[in-house]
């Protein structure tokens, strides 16, 4: 307490007791690209065993507890708490704000993570395994059917809506309470918009997990039947449960992404963006969409006819919504003084490959034509094109835009590029075959294949290798600008920025806006 | 387009270091380490000594309470201070209002799998509708009703005769704690449960409106009854409990309707004694501390927030677990 001037504490001390937002958001984007290196470990395993048809490394049990853990991790460790970092690191920035409403809660937000994941694979090593049903855990595959493990599973989830739950109650009281006077909700950058919106949603369906994996953990140790047929319960009462959670938790892990990308396209186009209103309604209706269409996940589970035709028309709804998204970052490239550095190029492929995901998803709410697609590879490669091609391409923007702001020196351009081209080769190697080998009938999460997928296999096998690679490349270029990047010093880093960010001195002193900047009335959003 | 100046501005307050997060993670961590541990019967140390698991669990819930505590402790010695600006008040206002949202949401999981169950799957398993079908077959002989007094394992003849494989053996109770299974409406716990808690919100604003008028007996007096109102709910219900469990046979094992019913309740009740225990600590604050004025009473208002919370959530249990 007392003075605000100095900065940054010595030595590990500084991370484990900090409530600087700039230091916290640091530490949760270590975090989550730590967690991507496991969850991607995971992934290469899966593709090793899926490179010829037969069982070659693995046990089938082991190769459950992979899909399993990979897509816990990548979507729980690593997706979630870098746009978190990411929220921690600009959110006041943007705003012009001194830090985050909530500082030691949001210090506790981060250090729940590490034990929790670290306890979630020890699972690993106990007996009978990891968990294993997939990242959905469908009752009764993880009750009935489950390793003690699983206990350990349900406890982590809990602590770890905890922590989402405090990091959004954090959020959303910092966008709503400490902007900078004349900051009105509409001159807000879209990232803010998109992680205010963000945040609602987590509060909204967190809990909902929490009490799902709580009836789990009730039907496992005491006796209840929820999930049990037997006593007057439904398994089918935990997809809805768990969908009522896991739809919106999808746009949970784009809604940032786009934020991102509306902030970079406008940059290197040298152009506002284009239909921010629009950007702001179109955000806001995917959010309350994501409400009411959980059901088609689970199209062909015998629910009646009425849900399926409603479930369905009101996925379709989506596509309205993302349309305008998509639309409007065409339009603010359109006739833009365009530049491609790496992350406007990254933001280019998010476009592309997240539009292809779309129409993929677009595919999947027609219900009579799910039946078909339904837990196949078409699913997998839908996800992913979402997940990896939206998501994660839209961190690697962001990553590479607000890098040279957050250390002060500049990533090495041509490794960036080379970073950006082998990703998106290797990206579309994967799972672009995916596609095909699904229509054509084969299932997901399952060790072994016929012989006639043979060959798209080996392809995405060795895309995903090629993928994974990259990763070390990203990796390296980023320690590398931080050790020994060219400075810079520019406020400005990039000639076509807007924002409050790009107002403070670069690197950005470890206190920014401890007195609240001047916005001027008559300046649009940034 | 900004600069960095500013007019009459009161700083916000950010604390610079804290051992807080660091150590209510190490309590949390470990109490939930040794609960998934008891619940796996495994045990840690030396062989021969089956307490660890209970040792671990104790030991970090005690620490994480302890940390709670402190942490309480440190923001109100802040408050106390001056060191919090309007601003920062408002955070914390933020803070609550969208706490009691996210349990909103989590009572409302609960609550949509019980309007699920009784109106959509349990007529499935009776074989009704198109989701009907396949269950008519599965579960031949069995009926819908809410409660569900015969469960679909006792129907087909108990856990050895049904055609499916489950985690359990799930016995119905004898009688539901439904208003229609009363034996006479004044002996109907549930009754008087309502009339308790009703009574404690009206109780917890006239402590409300004592505070805001500056009387300070006032205030402690109502809040004292509001406290006991909810010490009296949490008698009441540990009687309804022990009724269930020992005179009716109503258990967790008793199908999906003991399931919900304790789901329900015994959340409920949890959050009672969480409001309970927020309100005393209000009243310890005041009696003790001589802390609250007519404009800075935050920590009571909050916990009031959270008491009214409590007895919303009552009134849909009693209309849709104990009523309808």
């Amino acid at each position: 307490m007392g003075d605000h001037h100095h900065g940054p504490a010595k030595g590990l001390s500084r991370w484990l007791f900090t409530t600087n937002h700039k230091d916290i958001g640091t530490m949760y984007l270590w975090f989550s690209f730590a967690m991507f290196i496991l969850g991607g470990f995971f992934a290469m395993i899966i593709r090793a065993e899926l490179f010829q048809p037969g069982m070659q490394l693995v046990e089938p049990a082991f190769f459950n507890q992979m899909t399993t853990l990979h897509g816990l991790i990548m979507v729980f460790g690593a997706i979630m708490p870098s746009f978190v970092g990411l929220a921690n690191w600009m959110i006041p920035m943007m705003i012009g704000a001194p830090d985050m409403a909530l500082p030691r809660m949001n210090n506790w937000s981060f250090w729940i993570l590490p034990p929790t994941f670290l306890l979630l694979a020890s699972t690993l090593f106990m007996d009978g395994g990891a968990p294993a049903a997939g990242w959905t855990f469908y009752a009764p595959l993880s009750t009935t059917y489950a390793a003690p493990s699983v206990t350990f599973f349900i406890f982590s989830i809990h602590v770890l809506g905890l922590s989402s739950i405090m990091g959004s109650i954090n959020i959303i009281a910092t966008v709503m309470n400490m902007r900078a006077p004349g900051m009105t909700y509409m001159k807000m950058p879209l990232f803010v918009w998109t992680w205010l919106i963000t945040a609602f949603l987590l509060v909204a369906v967190m809990p909902v997990l929490a009490g799902a994996v709580t009836m789990m953990l009730m039907d496992v140790h005491f006796g209840t039947s929820f999930f049990s047929a037997a006593g007057g319960g439904d398994p089918v009462l935990f997809q809805h449960v768990f969908w009522f959670f896991g739809h919106p938790e999808v746009y949970i892990i784009i809604l940032p992404a786009f934020g991102v990308v509306s902030q970079i396209i406008p940059a290197f186009s040298r152009k506002p963006l284009f239909g921010y209103d629009s950007m702001v309604y179109a955000t806001a209706s995917i959010a309350f969409l994501s409400f009411i269409v959980w059901a088609h996940h689970m199209y062909t589970v015998g629910m009646p006819v009425a849900g399926e035709l409603f479930f369905m028309y009101a996925t379709m709804l989506i596509a309205v919504p993302t349309g305008v998204k998509v639309f409007n970052w065409i339009t603010t490239m359109w006739r833009g003084a365009l530049s491609f550095e790496t992350p406007m190029l990254f933001c280019i492929g998010f476009l592309v490959l997240f539009t292809i995901g779309g129409f993929t998803g677009l595919m999947l709410s027609i219900a009579p034509a799910d039946f078909q697609y339904h837990d196949s590879y078409f699913v997998v490669a839908h996800f992913h094109y979402v997940m990896v091609a939206g998501a994660v391409f839209s961190m690697t923007a962001a990553i590479y835009y607000w890098l040279p702001k957050w250390c002060g020196r500049m990533y090495n351009e041509t490794m960036g590029k080379t970073h950006f081209w082998i990703s998106f080769i290797g990206f579309n190697l994967t799972f672009f075959p995916q596609h095909f080998v699904g229509l054509a009938g084969m299932p997901r999460r399952i060790p072994d294949y016929a012989l006639q997928f043979a060959d798209f296999n080996m392809m995405s096998s060795i895309g995903a290798f090629i993928y994974g690679a990259s990763q070390i490349l990203f990796l390296y270029n980023v320690i590398a600008t931080i050790v020994a990047g060219k400075p810079v010093s520019d406020e400005k880093v990039w000639d076509g920025a807007e924002g409050l960010e790009w107002t403070v001195p670069t690197p950005a002193p470890y206190h920014t806006f401890e007195k609240p900047p001047k916005i001027d009335p008559a300046h649009a959003h940034s | 387009m900004t600069s960095q100046t500013s007019t009459e501005y009161e700083a916000y307050y950010v604390p610079e270091k804290s051992k807080l997060a660091v150590c209510a993670t190490i309590g949390l961590v470990l109490s939930i380490f040794g609960a998934a541990s008891i619940m796996n019967d495994l045990t840690f140390g030396e062989p021969g000594k089956d307490t660890s698991s209970w040792t671990i669990f104790l030991l970090g819930l005690f620490f994480f309470i302890a940390t709670l505590f402190n942490w309480f402790r440190i923001t109100i010695k802040e408050n106390i201070a001056g060191m919090n600006s309007a601003q920062l008040k408002k955070s914390y206002v933020l803070g609550m209002f969208w706490f009691i949202f996210s349990e909103v949401m989590f009572f409302a999981a609960f609550f949509g799998a019980l309007f699920y169950v009784r109106v959509l799957a349990g007529p499935w398993l009776a074989g009704e509708g198109e989701g009907g079908r396949m269950n008519g077959l599965l579960w031949e002989g069995f009926s819908f009703s809410w409660p569900l007094m015969q469960t679909p394992q006792e129907a087909v003849g108990g856990a050895g005769a049904q055609l499916i494989a489950n985690n359990g053996t799930f016995t119905s109770a004898e009688t539901s704690l439904s208003f229609g299974d009363a034996h006479a409406w004044w002996t109907w716990l549930p009754l008087w449960n309502t009339i308790v808690l009703l009574s404690s919100s009206f109780t917890c604003h006239l402590a409300h409106v004592g505070i805001l008028n500056g009387n300070r007996g006032k205030f402690n007096f109502w809040l004292t009854v509001t406290v006991l109102l909810g010490i009296t709910f949490l008698c009441l219900q540990y009687m309804e409990y022990h009724e269930a469990y020992v005179e009716y046979g109503l258990t967790l094992n008793a199908g999906i309707y003991g399931s919900t019913f304790f789901m329900l309740t015994g959340f409920h009740g949890f959050h009672v004694f969480m409001g309970m225990t927020m309100l005393l600590i209000q009243l310890l604050r005041s009696v003790v501390g001589k802390q609250f004025t007519a404009d800075d009473h935050f920590g009571f208002e909050a916990s009031s927030w959270y008491w009214h919370f409590v007895d919303v959530v009552w009134v849909f249990l009693f209309l849709f677990v104990y009523i309808l």
